[in-house]
């Protein structure tokens, strides 16, 4: 659950705030640092948990900071623009801002954003776009314009999207609104404009967006009081310029119909936003927290002293102006869940502790980008060349682009390469394998094997997030590949678990004979090697009557009979090695009887009599010594022997009645179960004897009714 | 500090009495138990719990209905149609009254304590008014049509709840006009007494619930199952800051493993009891304000009197049952051993008497003489004396006739240590001293109570050379007897706990007194003050994990060779105090049952301490010296007595 602490407040505010608020609050390097920037001269550090400002910094008098000020977190430095050209970069030692680092450039910023992880981009008013580094190695280099005229910049967000920055900003022109969205890994710049829908008269007041995997999330107030959203594409389908966005209505009535600037949304997590302004029925101002996911109002605050109509986000806490403060809200987000919206989820978390339960992935854990230390950077500053500032196309980007176009040997090559590199992430293997498989269905030619067990056995894989996966090595009749997925996906699903023992016990032995398959769970294999060559024997049948058929009161005299019988009978195993291996995998899947029963029954009875006689076998082995256990490594447990005998069974009852190769094998079987039975109903007359002697055992302990005993005090 | 044999004794065969009512009384913190046997037990909750009085059972008197009135009078009803009253002074009843309405299955008191209600066998409701000193028949209700009436809580209204064929087993009527019923078919109900009509419902037990309390604030009650769970019940706001408030089932509880019979709500405890004999104080966590001993639940099983008597010279043991006396002669053995061996014996014991009381009234009292020739036992009515001669293996029993009149009922009896003299407490008051000659008896004196007091005297002490007899009240302090110059001595100074066990020490002539509150002290009677070592005990004060026992000290004796030695046990430990020691203060292990194996002498003489305890033989009744050497314990596993029960309510369990 979404929930709001109690605020607190920054400063009583020395800051010179116009009625338009703040001009920004950015973080800082630090965590719980935070760069307050006002409409006039001053710059302040704060350190939130503290609620004290660690540094303030002003321009001279006559100067006037237009942008916000940010942290290149890449040198710990701060930089800030002021009179739209100028830019300062100073460090929290220099005190005088006049006398720090500067640079003039050539065009009017509107904004500079720096998040974690890569360099700090420039947006011009024009809309071009440049990385710090390449700016300041040519400060009056020619800034191009690429928005049109009359368009202004009306929202800009920075953003990392599967690690690459991305830079969203929305421009308005006659009443229209245009996205832009520009991603650095491919220069790409791609202009959309925003379509409104029905809902013609309501002016779009203001914008937060979230990346979602595939879309950009732009989420839009509106006056009529709703919230909006329109998905842009992270990647664009076609290079078509101008492309088209509807909006969908994704929350009515968050504000009351307004026409006041004071109104703003932030996206919070995928699930919540934060909207102020005043709610329906009061004309108060307030904070509230909505579940997009439900539609429900989570929680809400009044601010009875009015905002200035904006709303910072940061980590976990709400920056605002309350009235003339500079106000922090710290925000806590459980996992969203329909009993948590409807407050039926028990709040057992500790307040003190609780975390926010969202992590961005899309943040650089310091592979990647790589951020090259402060003092580098600052020598490289200058020298840099343009054609060096475009970030580097990071290796799993180049990996996914290889696996779109190169040759199967070639991607073998570079996976190798870049698994010995990085420790895989299931995100990246899960970009990889889903280009892989993509490749798969398109090319009927490729198949990158090598590729695909590789990444297999970085086990971090699982069925659900490479579906295709098993599907395609069915289809491939790849049964290595199958066997593979088998040990190492914890979720297969139950169909798939018997299409893999469907092919496993239809597939020729020849196509067997030569794949490599891991026999290691098959203990027998040298015993039998002989017998490999042999050719599965057709069933002996019995004609007429058969005395052992029903004698079921001579038990004891199977009893004895038995074990000669039984292994003259089954000392060979019915399948050849390799599949036995192949079938102990199967053994060994975990499933769910009522999913699995209904499709073995689509398997052909003669395999089902195999696969029962492959079971009786394992059974009488394991019957052979005490522990009941199988020899090997990972050996199929006698319980799960059991129980698949008792699936087969139970799923193609009439059909093992029925065929004639069966039969022999069913008598076996029960002649076999009976034995035992009866053996362990000695067992469980032993039993009752033991536990006898031992509760004599601890009778002796309770010394009965009258006893003389030495005892001495110490 | 000391080898022994150990007698260790489980051949006692004793069955508390299942509880069917409690009755708790707020003004004097104490509550009165009546168990199926018709024996009322009153324990005093400020007193550590201990059971400071107890007025025997009688075979046709089933207590159904227990309760105070009129401030600290206590009533009780049964099946024989009689309400008594207790006279809790003299420890006797002081009255019976006849309802003439059959069997009495219950009895409530109006809430000002003034008048009696008591429901009958006929179908009847009957009011008595109580008076002074006794209660006045006043007026019969109307018969109704069903002849079970459970309870009343309050007077002059009927509600008929029954629902379909379930017994209401107990109703409650809150001031608020809210009836609760609890019902045979597992239901608590709430019922508005103005309309007549349902509230609510929990469904509570797949067995009855039998019994009912309410709070006196009627915040809070609670209920008890057949299956041996107590429910609370508590009147909670709905939301946090609401004046709305609901009956809510706030805790279970399964301290029982029988029926819950009854319950009581003390402002601070849910107690109960039923047919697994124990009584359960479960204090309410919230209400407890400090964290002391009081807040920890109590389970109170044995009674806290003695039951077994024993002669050292011929090592015999006598048991005391409600309406029998077992007699035993311990066995022998000649082989020696190591600690914590059994010994082979060479002789076992031998159940020499089996003495059954006549009359329906139980046992009060028993004692066997240290020479083992006399016997002698009381009940509510008479106190019989026994002769016992022992001719090789056979044994013969004379009844001493004639016992004097005056010798009505006795509460403690006691032999002196040459078997001489018996001296008899009263309940009265009064202390008899009589002369046993070969055959048969002189009185000697009785000491007349102090003017004024009626209050019986229930333990009884005698020095070992026949000079000194203490003997104690409830409340009042011992008094000490000089039994030559046959006048009191002195009285040592009272103490706001009752005392729950005495004893003189030979040649000292050292009274050592045991205290509900855990506290022992030594108080010399020549010298008519408190010893050294008492004075240094209560200066330094007891560990606290001595304080904190909740079983009080039943038994003390001592050593015939070590006069520095205290043996005293309660029914879960065995200590001996040797005075000679330093005190142990809270910083030293008070209990430790390994033996110092690795530690050198020094370490060993600094860790000593005076309080040497062993806690192997449990549940304790009894423990006596038998010589310098040799000690009995007599134990009564609690599974004994479980394996004697009734059958509980089977309940499924899953796989079973």
């Amino acid at each position: 659950m979404a929930a709001l602490e109690d605020e607190f407040t920054l400063s009583a505010l020395a800051l010179g705030t116009g009625p338009d608020g703040l001009l920004g609050v950015e973080p800082s390097d630090k965590t719980d640092h935070f760069l307050v920037t006002d409409r006039s001269r001053t710059v302040v550090l704060y350190k939130v948990s503290d609620q004290k400002p660690l540094g303030s910094w002003s321009v001279k008098q006559g100067q006037i900071i237009t942008c916000p000020a940010v942290c290149n977190f890449q040198t710990g430095e701060h930089i800030v623009v002021h009179d739209n050209k100028v830019l300062r970069i100073w460090n929290n030692e220099d005190v005088n801002l006049d006398k720090v680092f500067k640079a003039t450039l050539s065009a009017e910023v509107h904004k500079i954003h720096s998040i974690q992880g890569t360099e700090p981009l420039v947006l011009f008013r024009g809309g071009a776009v440049r990385g710090l580094e390449a700016l300041l190695a040519e400060p009056q280099q020619k800034i191009e314009t690429v928005i049109s005229d009359g368009e202004v910049i009306k929202w800009t967000k920075f953003f990392m999207v599967f690690r690459h920055p991305a830079l969203v900003f929305i421009t308005e022109k006659d009443g229209n609104h245009f996205a832009y969205v520009q991603m650095f890994n491919s220069q790409n710049l791609s202009k959309y404009s925003l379509f409104l829908g029905q809902e013609e008269k309501s002016v779009t007041l203001n914008f937060t967006a979230y990346v979602d995997r595939k879309f950009i999330s732009l989420m839009s107030l509106s006056s009529d009081g709703c919230v909006y959203e329109t998905l842009i594409p992270i990647y664009p389908s076609d290079t078509e310029k101008n492309q088209r966005l509807v909006r969908s209505l994704l929350l009515k009535a968050a504000v009351s119909g307004i026409t006041r600037n004071s109104v703003t949304l932030t996206a919070l997590d995928q699930d919540h936003i934060a909207v102020l302004g005043p709610p329906l029925s009061s004309a108060k101002e307030c904070l509230s927290i909505w579940n997009i996911k439900f539609q429900t109002l989570q929680t809400s605050k009044e601010l009875p002293q009015g905002t200035s109509g904006q709303l910072w986000f940061y980590g976990e806490n709400l920056f605002m102006l309350h009235g003339k403060c500079l106000t922090v809200v710290p925000y806590k987000c459980g996992v969203s869940s329909l009993a948590g919206a409807l407050g039926k989820l028990k709040h057992t978390q500790d307040p003190g502790t609780q975390k926010p339960h969202f992590v961005n992935w899309e943040m650089s854990q310091g592979c990647g980008l790589g951020s090259p230390n402060s003092e580098q950077s600052r020598i490289l500053r200058r020298k840099k060349t343009e054609a060096s500032l475009q970030p580097e196309v990071p290796a799993s980007e180049q990996l996914l682009s290889t696996v779109k176009n190169g040759s199967e040997k070639y991607i073998e090559v570079e996976l190798r390469k870049f698994l010995a590199k990085w420790t895989p992430d299931f995100h990246t293997i899960g970009d990889i394998i889903t280009g892989l498989l993509g490749r798969c269905k398109a090319e009927p030619s490729f198949y990158p094997r090598n590729c695909l067990m590789q990444l297999i056995q970085t086990h971090v894989l699982s069925y659900s997030l490479c579906p295709g996966l098993m599907d395609t090595a069915l289809e491939r009749k790849d049964v290595q590949m199958l066997q593979l997925c088998l040990q190492q996906f914890p979720d297969i699903p139950e169909t798939v678990t018997c299409a893999c023992l469907k092919m496993f016990l239809s597939i020729g032995d020849d196509s067997l004979q030569g794949m490599s398959i891991n026999v290691e769970s098959v203990f027998y294999y040298s015993n039998t090697e002989q017998d490999e060559k042999m050719k599965e024997q057709p069933e002996i049948l019995q004609n007429g009557f058969n005395p052992e058929e029903n004698n079921c009161s001579n038990c004891k005299q199977d009893l004895n009979e038995k074990p000669q019988d039984s292994t003259e009978e089954t000392a060979l195993c019915p399948v050849i090695p390799k599949r036995a291996a192949l079938l102990n995998g199967i053994l060994h899947s975990a499933y769910s009887e009522t999913f699995l029963l209904p499709h073995l029954k689509d398997i052909p009875a003669q395999d089902i009599t195999l696969f029962l006689q492959y079971l009786y076998f394992l059974y009488l082995k394991c019957s052979e010594n005490a522990a009941m256990t199988l020899p090997g490594i990972r050996p199929p447990t006698l319980s799960q022997i059991m129980d698949w005998i008792c699936l087969i069974l139970d799923a193609n009852f009439t059909v093992v009645l029925m065929i004639p190769e069966a039969k022999r094998l069913l008598i076996n079987l029960y002649k076999f179960v009976k034995s035992q039975i009866s053996v362990y109903s000695e067992l469980n007359k032993i039993e009752v004897s033991f536990r006898e002697l031992q509760k004599l055992n601890q009778e002796k302990n309770n010394r009965g009714l009258y006893s003389i005993e030495v005892l001495e005090l110490f | 500090m000391g080898e022994f044999k150990v007698h260790r004794v489980r051949f006692f065969n004793y069955v508390p009495p299942g509880i069917r009512c409690v009755a708790y009384n707020n003004q004097s913190n104490r509550l009165a138990v009546s168990r199926t046997d018709g024996t009322v037990e009153i324990y005093n909750l400020s007193a550590n719990y201990f059971q400071e009085k107890f007025f025997p059972g009688h075979e046709s008197r089933s207590t159904e209905a227990l309760c105070w009135a009129e401030g600290q009078r206590l009533f009780s009803a049964g099946l024989n149609g009689e309400i008594l009253e207790y006279d809790l002074q003299a420890l006797d009843i002081k009255y019976s009254m006849d309802a003439f309405g059959g069997p009495i299955w219950s009895m409530i008191a109006s809430p000002s304590g003034s008048h009696l209600l008591v429901g009958c066998e006929d179908g009847s409701v009957k009011l008595f008014q109580i008076t002074p000193d006794k209660i006045q028949f006043e007026r019969n209700f109307d018969r109704q049509k069903s002849s079970a009436i459970q309870k009343m809580i309050v007077d002059r209204q009927y509600m008929g709840v029954s629902k379909r064929k379930c017994i209401v087993w107990g109703v409650a009527f809150l001031s608020d006009g809210t009836v609760i019923s609890v019902d045979s078919a597992g239901k608590v109900q709430f019922w508005d007494s103005a309309s007549g009509t349902l509230v609510k419902s929990h469904l509570i037990a797949n067995a009855d619930v039998q019994s009912i309390a309410v709070a006196d604030q009627e915040d809070s009650f609670v209920v008890g199952t057949a299956e041996g769970t107590v429910f609370h019940f508590q009147l909670v706001s709905v939301t946090s800051n609401s004046t709305e408030k609901q009956w809510v089932r706030t805790k279970p509880f399964q301290h029982h493993t029988h029926d819950v019979r009854t319950v009581a709500h003390s402002p601070t405890a849910l107690i109960s009891g039923g047919t697994d004999t124990h009584l359960v104080i479960r204090p309410l966590m919230e209400k407890v304000e400090v964290k002391n001993y009081d807040a920890a639940l109590r389970k109170i099983t044995f009674p806290h009197r003695r039951l077994v008597s024993c002669s050292k010279k011929r090592q015999l043991l006598l048991f005391q049952f409600a309406h029998h006396l077992e007699l035993w002669r311990l066995g022998s053995t000649v082989a020696t051993g190591k600690n914590g061996d059994i010994l082979p014996l060479s002789k076992n014991a031998d159940h020499l008497l089996h003495l059954k009381t006549k009359g329906p009234e139980n046992i009060i009292c028993s004692s066997i003489s240290p020479c083992g020739s006399w016997l002698a036992y009381s009940t509510a009515s008479r106190v019989f004396l026994y002769r016992l001669n022992y001719e090789h293996d056979n044994i013969s029993l004379q009844r001493i006739s004639k016992m004097p009149a005056f010798l009505r009922s006795a509460l403690q009896i006691l032999f002196s240590e040459d078997s001489t003299k018996l001296f008899v407490a009263s309940n009265q008051g009064s202390l008899h001293i009589i002369r046993l000659l070969e055959g048969s008896f002189k009185h000697l004196h009785t000491f007349q109570p102090q003017s004024g007091t009626v209050e019986a005297m229930c333990l009884l002490a005698v020095s070992p050379d026949g000079n000194w007899l203490a003997a104690s009240g409830n409340s009042a302090g011992v008094h000490v007897y000089n039994v030559k110059h046959l006048k009191l001595h002195c009285t040592v100074p009272a103490y706001n706990f009752p005392v729950t066990a005495l004893a003189i020490a030979p040649n000292t002539n050292n009274l050592v007194i045991a205290h509900s509150d855990q506290q022992v002290f030594e108080y010399s009677i020549p010298e008519k003050q408190y010893t050294e070592w008492s004075r240094n005990v209560q200066k330094q004060g007891f560990h606290h994990l001595w304080l904190q026992r909740d079983t009080p000290i039943t038994h003390i004796s001592f050593h015939p060779k070590r006069p520095t030695h205290i043996l005293l046990h309660d029914a879960y430990m065995f200590c001996i105090i040797d005075k000679s020691l330093p005190l142990p203060n809270d910083k030293t292990v008070l209990y430790n049952p390994l033996p110092p194996t690795n530690e050198s002498d020094v370490f060993r003489r600094r860790t000593a301490h005076a309080f040497k305890i062993s806690k192997i033989y449990k549940p304790l009744l009894f423990m006596d010296l038998l010589d310098e050497r040799t000690l009995v314990a007599v134990e009564r596993p609690l599974d004994d007595i479980i394996a004697q029960l009734p059958p509980p309510i089977k309940k499924k369990k899953f796989g079973t």
